[in-house]
């Protein structure tokens, strides 16, 4: 076992064991956002650069600091290693300058976006991005496309994560699905509009953080929040069929991957990851499909979680000031406003 | 201080052909090796010899060869980077058009000392007919029995191949490279694993410059330690300089490191002074990516002591009064040269190489390159100028591959050093357009 201390924490993991993983077994504030690493995907992570952590000593041989900051996803731990995450500043203001550009040619159109209430960008921006923009230039633009025909490609709201290119190349035949252009330019596309028709390909709208790939059958149904995520199975030949319904009524609205805290696909019993076929996903739209299993656990990248934003002070004081009442659910601590219903 | 040891032949007539290559002492050097050296012998005479990588970064060859991982029954692969691409540099070009044979025989000294028998040249798109000049020299090496099976009797067998890349920047960065010479699209690797022990295949690779490949010729030639006696302190032997800018004599040029700038410069031997007898404003010494240094920083550094050409003395005073020799791209500017305009070009080229891979690149070269026209076009503000400022600091050091740092120092030392050039820019936009540089053609 290794020893590794994390923003003073101290923790011991096995070799082979990146830094986030470790933060990830300390769990709370100090695990790093991570928007392109998916455990569950293999090479994964790199890219995005917002799990960036400073190494404050290389490891007990080596105490020297690395000199620049790493990807926590792809750095393994040594014995005797260092890290600072929110306890460096300028880690913190580095990570805000890569939120920055991410969100430079995002379009923020968050409010007709069907990932909003979900969105991995977003939580990104509330917890660790700054309110304004410096860029005044105009923003890239595509127009939506369709990969197959159950997805919906938004390559505007797109951050470049390449889940989706892991996904087409481990868990679907033949490589239809990449990268085409280079740089600013570049862009999630199947070669020439080729349709894709494989029976994972769905698990694609599953592991964008963004709102760039989205499930044709959910698109403008209802706003996430609305729902009701219920876990559910059924005898599935194709895949596990472990699946997480997002119901209105009795209606089944989308069919989903069952998704950890991290907004990574859970594993099943065995180990495998439960990613979820086609079927299951797009054409068993009825409760009475399903064997249900009760209310799924909801995880901290879903408004519909209690007091999701409950940390953001600034946005409470602001939202009092302004409405002169708490928003629903916020803890009193601030003191009752006039509004409130339990101060009259 | 006028050694020259790569270029002693450039200019005989055929020297590019293998007979009057070898008339002239070539491939006696791959026979003596052959015959009595073993490959760990080599390896250590590189190692006495105190050659740096030419391609840039500087680092150790000795030591980057005895990286390489050996284990048993897995191939290991030598590559040639020649996706020389750097602006300013272009050295390896001429190398390669003159004395193909230089690299070819550098190529079969390298890889017996690696245990290699299959070794790639992967050159740029834009090279192509360099490649022509490389295949038709390695043709005539096969032939004579220098390549293939068997080389000199020796039992050493070698394939030796010319990849032609599509012309992209970022496939000189080592694992770009690599990926690309795997048929992928040329984006960086994330390292670790360092290709020493996953490249090419998967399997423990060592990627050298052009030059520095050619370099070990001379190496084994005269023995590491007198090799070492060449140049000054830890950069020694001999480097090629890629002159251009406003100078007499634009061209490749093999100088002893230790060189000083002014010499370099102004002597006939090399630059020849600076064109039309105007004043020196600013020089980048190797390649766009390195800070631009004003005339009193390159001439002399921060503590008054004459700038040399070598690793450390161009490196001195670190980037706040320094810069790096790094692939020898020297670039000269004189004083009607406008600081803005040349960081805007410096900034569209990084705009327009930038992989895509991770975002602070991305994302901000393009943001960069912007502002920078914004600024030439006279609608910046002054605040544009540290958000140039912060933008690059954000870059630096945050990306997979150093086409970052290349992106982002050339913007912090136009800034750090030419700052009232860029306020002129802001404050006063309609004088800038009547400074004659600004539009040449009005000269």
């Amino acid at each position: 076992m290794l020893k590794v201390t994390i923003d003073d924490i101290p923790v011991e993991v096995p070799e082979g064991t990146t830094i986030l993983q470790a933060a990830r077994m300390i769990g709370g504030d100090i695990v790093p956002p991570a928007m392109c690493y998916h455990s569950k995907l293999k090479t994964s992570g790199g890219y995005c650069r917002t799990c960036i952590v400073k190494v404050e000593q290389g490891s007990a041989k080596d105490p020297r600091p690395m000199p620049k900051p790493v990807a926590s996803c792809r750095t393994t731990v040594m014995d005797g290693m260092v890290v600072r995450n929110i306890t460096s500043p300028e880690n913190l203001e580095a990570r805000a300058g890569v939120v920055e550009f991410l969100l430079l040619n995002h379009p923020l159109d968050c409010p007709v976006c069907d990932q909003a209430g979900e969105c991995h960008l977003q939580d990104l921006s509330y917890e660790n991005g700054k309110a304004e923009t410096r860029y005044d230039f105009d923003k890239r633009e595509y127009e939506p496309t369709d990969i197959g025909d159950k997805i919906k490609l938004h390559m505007n709201r797109c951050i470049l994560c390449y889940r989706c290119v892991k996904v087409a190349d481990q868990l679907t035949d033949g490589r239809c699905h990449g990268v085409i252009n280079r740089g600013e330019a570049a862009e999630i596309s199947t070669y020439i509009e080729k349709a894709i028709d494989n029976d994972f390909s769905g698990n694609m709208i599953d592991v964008c953080p963004v709102g760039a790939l989205t499930d044709k059958t959910f698109r403008f149904k209802s706003r996430v929040w609305y729902t009701n995520p219920v876990d559910a199975h059924r005898n599935c030949d194709k895949c596990c069929g472990k699946v997480r319904l997002w119901n209105q009524g009795e209606e089944v609205l989308r069919v989903t991957a069952r998704k950890d805290e991290f907004g990574e696909v859970m594993d099943n019993e065995d180990g495998s990851t439960a990613w979820i076929c086609n079927e299951c996903r797009y054409d068993k739209k009825n409760l009475s499909d399903w064997t249900i299993e009760g209310p799924a656990k909801i995880n901290r990248h879903s408004v519909i979680s209690a007091n999701h934003y409950d940390t953001l002070k600034n946005i409470q004081k602001t939202t009092i000031k302004m409405m002169g009442s708490k928003p629903h659910g916020v803890k009193s601590e601030l003191g009752a406003g006039p509004l409130d219903p339990n101060n009259q | 201080m006028s050694k020259k040891l790569l270029l002693k032949n450039d200019h005989i007539a055929g020297i590019n052909t293998l007979p009057v290559y070898r008339e002239h002492g070539g491939y006696t050097v791959l026979a003596n090796t052959l015959k009595n050296l073993t490959p760990d012998a080599v390896v250590e005479e590189v190692k006495k010899s105190g050659l740096r990588g030419r391609g840039g970064a500087g680092f150790p060859t000795g030591m980057k060869w005895s990286f390489l991982a050996k284990p048993e029954g897995i191939p290991r692969y030598v590559v040639c980077n020649a996706d020389e691409s750097e602006p300013g540099t272009f050295k390896d070009r001429y190398l390669m058009e003159r004395i193909p044979h230089l690299l070819v025989e550098g190529m079969i000294l390298s890889s017996y000392a690696l245990g290699a028998n299959t070794a790639y040249i992967y050159i740029r798109g834009e090279y192509f007919y360099v490649s022509r000049i490389l295949e038709t020299a390695i043709e005539e090496a096969y032939k004579a029995g220098l390549l293939g099976k068997n080389i000199l009797n020796s039992g050493y067998d070698l394939d030796l191949h010319v990849q032609v890349g599509a012309g992209a920047y970022i496939c000189g960065e080592e694992t770009a490279l690599l990926e690309s010479l795997e048929g992928k699209r040329g984006n960086p690797r994330i390292k670790p694993p360092f290709p020493a022990v996953a490249g090419l295949y998967g399997c423990p690779t060592v990627v050298n410059n052009v030059e520095t490949i050619a370099a070990v010729v001379p190496i084994l030639e005269l023995g590491g330690d007198e090799y070492a006696k060449i140049g000054i302190g830890k950069s020694t032997g001999t480097k090629l300089i890629s002159a251009s800018g406003h100078i007499n004599k634009p061209g490749v040029y093999e100088i002893e490191l230790g060189l000083p700038v002014e010499e370099f410069i102004y002597s006939d031997q090399y630059c020849g002074g600076i064109r039309g007898g105007r004043k020196l404003k600013a020089v980048v010494a190797g390649g766009s990516s390195v800070p631009i240094l004003p005339t009193e920083l390159i001439l002399k550094t921060a503590n008054g002591e004459p700038r040399l050409m070598s690793y450390e003395s161009l490196g001195d005073g670190g980037f706040a009064t320094g810069t790096m020799l790094g692939s020898g791209g020297f670039i000269v500017m004189d004083e009607d040269t406008s600081i803005v305009k040349n960081l805007y070009t410096f900034s569209r080229f990084y705009h327009h190489e930038s992989c895509g891979q991770c975002s602070p690149c991305r994302e901000g070269t393009g943001w960069m390159e912007r502002i920078l026209k914004k600024i030439l076009d006279g609608k910046g503000t002054l605040s544009d100028i540290d958000l140039l400022w912060d933008i690059q600091s954000k870059i630096e050091g945050k990306t997979i591959c150093p086409l970052g740092e290349a992106a982002a120092w050339p913007v912090a030392a136009a800034i750090r050093h030419f700052r009232p050039e860029f306020e002129a820019y802001v404050t006063n936009p309609d004088s800038i357009k009547d400074i004659k540089h600004y539009y040449r053609l009005q000269n």
